[in-house]
């Protein structure tokens, strides 16, 4: 029924040139069949009259230019979507990685979406509780956000990942709640960490993973996180369900994006990534969001790994202009033996306004919240001073922010794996921390609030 | 002649041959489904093609049917208020017609036609009009008084004019002109990428007030002037822009949110209608046009917001009203352009921008300033544009910062370490600067005092000394230092912490008009005055320092503006608590 061509003229890496071909269109699924039988799929990456450049999801491994068919399948690359997503566990490429049988398809979907118009967005409002205070007292996420975790080897990133899947609710309220996980390139360990973690929790019932392992196919991380949200659009916006997005870990994905480019030989931008890079996470992280008159929700929680720790490397760099703030894991406090080691100057959530104060938390919420981080900020200040000058050579006023940030990391970061703390909790520790501090020193707090809070 | 066809499809670029006749930076329709692209180059017959919707399933082939008209954008009553994409689709209708997700191929008015509007004619029959005159007034919104003048280059006499009810595409009018009778419609069309025209460019000397302190009285912009905003991520850009986008002292404005983030879009959709405009109590919604082409939209539409977003500003500068567009942000617009020229495989220029990156942010800002409009009531008018750079890493050595500082008269430089303390606005007040400071004296001595400027420059010397002086103490120890260097230094801190510091979030804090900034510095430094003079021993400085007085300054800034009178009391209070120490 489709026009099988035996013109592949060359193959460099994942991608291949098909030559003599007619009607082919941009972006079209293909499929080749390799001489011994196996198939693989790519889409067409650029076309003119008689030569199609094909970008394989899968690896190479194996193709020949003289026996391999190809064939134009005339539709974009779609995931089969049912209610019976959930609880299983699918390879990088949406094959079935769990033993069970193919999903019978309700609906299919492009898995490359279409932008939400920007005038039917609903503003996310809705305070998430994880139960851990770096997040909730100082960078709370709200339903809809698109927060990313900015980690570096060696920290903790995917314990306090399993620690939000875990313990995230909205208050006072029983919800449709579904965890879709998207993995690229992460190693064995690490996966079963986290299955291990949805089945000992129940989780799995309710969660839809998409697992590509450090030892498959590089190019088929291109597809994961694709799959993942095209999964997570149709539980929340057909099905209405809130949908927590975990996508782990996206320096792998952007390798593979290097990777395809290199092999195009495009002008690279910075550090060899393509000039693309921008659009093409804004793709994916943008599809997170409310949508108006829809219950359903898609929150995204991406995870990466800086190399050297390096904020500025263009992975972090992008992903910060594009999503909603950043929690940065600090190895300084990793040093020191504190869990979670969320750096709590340097993260930031940029939805916390509309989310958090009288009815969603509580009215002092924003005050204290800008009020810890001052005074953080200005402990970790004496903190330098001291060293270079001794901690004798500190003002009174010094020493007080000095001991205020000592126990502001010790107390109010330092939190056990699983422990949950309210966020009523972790406001009341909060002004437990700032009783420390003169009462005129603190100016970010209305003075009603002082009034109600201080002298407890 | 062959009729024009695909042969090629890369992403956003599609090749079409057949082309001959074409100009350059004329629409096209490509395929069938009829996307629309606008040719970026022609070589022969060959014309490539930059399409503004995701071009999946076209190929070799496919049809291509030239408009022979350039991007352009339709101009009347009934903008103010809308949401656009970057090609002026209203993004509004849009969602009513496809539903939640923008699918391709629809072309849809950008105005709505079928809406009548009651047009009050200002000229009659048999009158002489030139281009620019205003033939008739149309209220828009309770603020905008939407004037209809006769397009660019036209002149002749009045055939017929009607007042009454008219939707935008009917003729109300007639002139008779060297051409022949011409038809006026209440609507009008302008290509996006030629700036409209203007009688003559004028100096920018009215401050144009935004209500945020640190911009205001350090770093003003005047009406008609430019500035721009970099900084590295969650420092504050957007924040500062949708600050502006509130309070700014202009009639009509225009926000492009060119690349960024949906939620963002969302925000400003939300609260504008609930915001009230603080000069005359209506909704901000009234004055406001939003280009919305998110990060996930299309990449050349992103590239065409920003001149989209400028075109309909000048139509309303042409009208004699003070117009100020943000653009939040160049870097994605740059960065369109530098995926583009990379598909076209142009030679590179810096970091892969193409060489003409330089000159195009150039002819953008260059479309601000004060201007004598067209027309013969020589009426003014003025556009401010106010870009955010997002260079990569925030490092200001980037081709796009560099570009717009050689442009911009402003330059709010952000800082990361002021954005993690917390301290926003995170203007950084040693490296930014603007130059409207000479143009401005007149205007800030004429509406508020002539002593603000002394007031400003002092400050300023004060911010400066601070940054030495904490090197020294950094070395010495605080103690170290003389008395009067540490007042200096409390000073500084009550500037940095009482003045420039303002939160966003709060509902008197957000805006502050010039004349309460005025009192709020002087009574900042009137402190200090003081304070010098009586300051003679340790024991003193202790105990000035910690004057009740000073917790009074430091809520100044939550004086709402109609009790203003109170700062004459801390004055007074001021005046008698340090006169004890004489």
């Amino acid at each position: 029924m489709f026009k099988e061509y035996l013109t592949i003229s060359s193959v460099s890496g994942p991608l291949v040139v098909v030559e003599k071909t007619e009607n082919v269109k941009y972006a079209e699924l293909v499929e080749v069949e390799f001489s011994d039988g196996a198939i693989r799929r790519g889409r067409v990456l650029e076309v003119s009259e008689d030569k199609a450049l094909v970008q394989m999801f899968e690896a190479t491994l194996g193709l020949d230019v003289v026996g391999a068919k190809v064939r134009f399948l005339g539709r974009t690359q779609e995931l089969a979507v049912s209610p019976d997503l959930l609880g299983r566990v699918f390879d990088g490429a949406g094959r079935p990685r769990d033993g069970g049988p193919q999903i019978i398809a309700a609906k299919r979907m492009d898995i490359n979406g279409a932008p939400i118009n920007p005038s039917v967005r609903d503003y996310p409002s809705e305070f998430i509780q994880t139960g851990i205070s770096t997040i909730d007292g100082m960078n709370p996420l709200v339903r809809g956000q698109k927060l990313p975790i900015f980690s570096a080897s060696g920290l903790p990133h995917a314990r306090l990942t399993a620690q939000i899947a875990r313990q995230a609710k909205v208050l006072g309220k029983e919800e449709q709640f579904a965890v879709v996980f998207g993995a690229m390139g992460i190693t064995f360990e690490e996966a079963d960490f986290f299955m291990r973690d949805f089945q000992h929790t129940g989780a799995i019932e309710r969660s839809v993973l998409f697992i590509n392992l450090a030892n498959e196919p590089a190019i088929e991380r291109i597809s994961t996180p694709r799959l993942s949200l095209t999964c997570a659009e149709y539980l929340a916006f057909d099905l209405d369900m809130h949908v927590l997005v975990i996508l782990i870990d996206m320096t792998f994905y952007c390798e593979s994006l290097r990777e395809i480019s290199a092999a195009r030989k495009e002008i690279p931008g910075r550090r060899g990534y393509p000039g693309y890079l921008y659009t093409d996470l804004a793709t994916l992280y943008e599809r997170a969001g409310r949508i108006k008159n829809k219950k359903g929700s898609i929150t995204l929680l991406p995870v990466l790994t800086m190399p050297e720790d390096d904020k500025t490397h263009p992975i972090p760099d992008l992903t910060g202009y594009i999503t909603e703030g950043q929690i940065i894991l600090s190895r300084e406090l990793q040093r020191k033996g504190i869990y979670p080691p969320v750096d709590v100057l340097p993260s930031l959530s940029r939805l916390k306004d509309k989310g958090i104060g009288h009815d969603k938390t509580r009215e002092d919420h924003i005050d204290v919240l800008n009020q810890l981080f001052a005074c953080y900020a200005r402990g970790k200040e004496a903190r330098e001073l001291a060293v270079i000058l001794g901690e004798a050579a500190l003002s009174d006023l010094d020493k007080l922010y000095l001991k205020f940030a000592d126990i502001f990391e010790d107390k109010f970061v330092r939190q056990e794996e699983s422990q949950e703390r309210s966020i009523i909790q972790t406001l009341e520790m909060g002004w437990e921390l700032l009783r420390l501090i003169p009462r005129e020193e603190l100016k970010r707090i209305r003075p009603e609030y002082l009034e109600r809070y201080y002298a407890k | 002649m062959k009729p024009s066809k695909i042969i090629k499809v890369s992403g956003p670029l599609v090749v079409a041959e057949g082309c001959a006749g074409a100009k350059m930076y004329d629409m096209v329709r490509v395929s069938e489904q009829k996307l629309i692209g606008e040719i970026i180059e022609l070589k022969k017959d060959l014309a490539f093609i930059q399409v503004y919707e995701e071009t999946a399933g076209i190929g070799p082939g496919e049809p291509v049917y030239l408009t022979q008209e350039p991007l352009s954008v339709e101009l009347g009553p009934g903008l103010i208020g809308s949401i656009y994409d970057g090609i002026q689709r209203p993004l509004e209708v849009i969602r009513s017609v496809v539903g939640d997700f923008i699918s391709r191929g629809i072309e849809m008015p950008a105005l709505d036609l079928k809406k009548k509007w009651h047009i009050r004619p200002q000229v009659k029959s048999g009158a002489r009009v030139v281009a620019g005159d205003i033939l008739g007034v149309v209220s828009e919104t309770p603020l905008i008084e939407h004037k209809i003048m006769v397009p660019p280059e036209m002149a002749g006499e009045i055939v017929e004019i009607n007042e009454g009810e008219f939707s935008i595409r009917e003729v109300f009018a007639r002139i008779r002109t060297e051409e022949g009778i011409k038809e006026i419609t209440l609507s009008q069309r302008w290509p996006v990428r030629k700036p409209r025209r203007v009688k003559e460019k004028s100096k920018p000397d009215e401050l144009l007030s935004t209500g945020q302190r640190v911009i205001d009285t350090f770093f003003p912009v005047a009406k008609g002037g430019s500035a721009c905003i970099p900084g590295p991520f969650g420092s504050g850009k957007t924040v500062v822009l949708h600050e502006f986008a509130k309070w700014a002292d202009a009639q009509v404005i225009v926000y492009v949110a060119c690349g960024e983030r949906g939620n963002e879009v969302a925000d400003l959709l939300l609260s504008f209608p609930e915001l009230k405009d603080p000069r005359s109590g209506r909704p901000l919604l009234e004055r406001t046009i939003i280009i919305a082409n998110t990060s996930n939209m299309p990449v050349a539409a992103r590239e065409a917001s920003i001149y989209t977003g400028v075109t309909i500003a000048e139509y309303f500068r042409d009208m004699g009203y003070s117009v100020a567009l943000m653009a939040d942000s160049t870097s994605r617009w740059a960065e369109a352009l530098r995926e583009m020229s990379g598909r076209l495989e142009e030679m590179p220029g810096e970091e892969g921008y193409p060489a003409y990156l330089s000159s195009r942010v150039a002819e953008f800002y260059e479309r601000a300033g004060k201007v004598v409009c067209l027309g013969s009531d020589t009426r003014t008018g003025a556009l401010s544009i106010m870009g955010a750079v997002s260079p990569p890493g925030g490092d200001l050595s980037d081709p796009v910062v560099q570009a717009t500082l050689r442009v911009v008269k402003v330059f709010w430089g952000l800082d990361e370490k002021l954005a993690s303390a917390r301290h926003f606005p995170a203007i950084n007040w040693l490296i930014s600067y603007s130059l409207y400071h000479e143009n401005l004296e007149d205007f800030l001595k004429n509406n508020i005092s002539a002593d603000f400027i002394d007031l400003r420059k002092e400050a300023m010397r004060l911010l400066e000394e601070e940054a030495s002086l904490l090197e020294i103490a950094r070395l010495i120890g605080i103690e170290s230092l003389s008395l009067e260097d540490r007042l200096v230094l409390e000073v500084a801190k009550s500037i940095r912490e009482d003045f420039l510091h303002q939160n966003a979030f709060h509902e008197i804090d957000t805006h502050t008009s010039l004349l309460k900034q005025f009192y709020m510095l002087k009574i900042i430094l009137e402190f200090y005055h003081l304070a010098r003079e009586r300051i003679k021993t340790e024991e003193d400085f202790e105990k000035i320092i910690k004057l009740p007085i000073r917790e009074k300054i430091s809520r100044m800034r939550y004086i709402p503006e109609d009790r203003l009178e109170e700062f004459k009391k801390i004055e007074e209070e001021l005046k008698n608590s340090l006169a004890e120490y004489v």
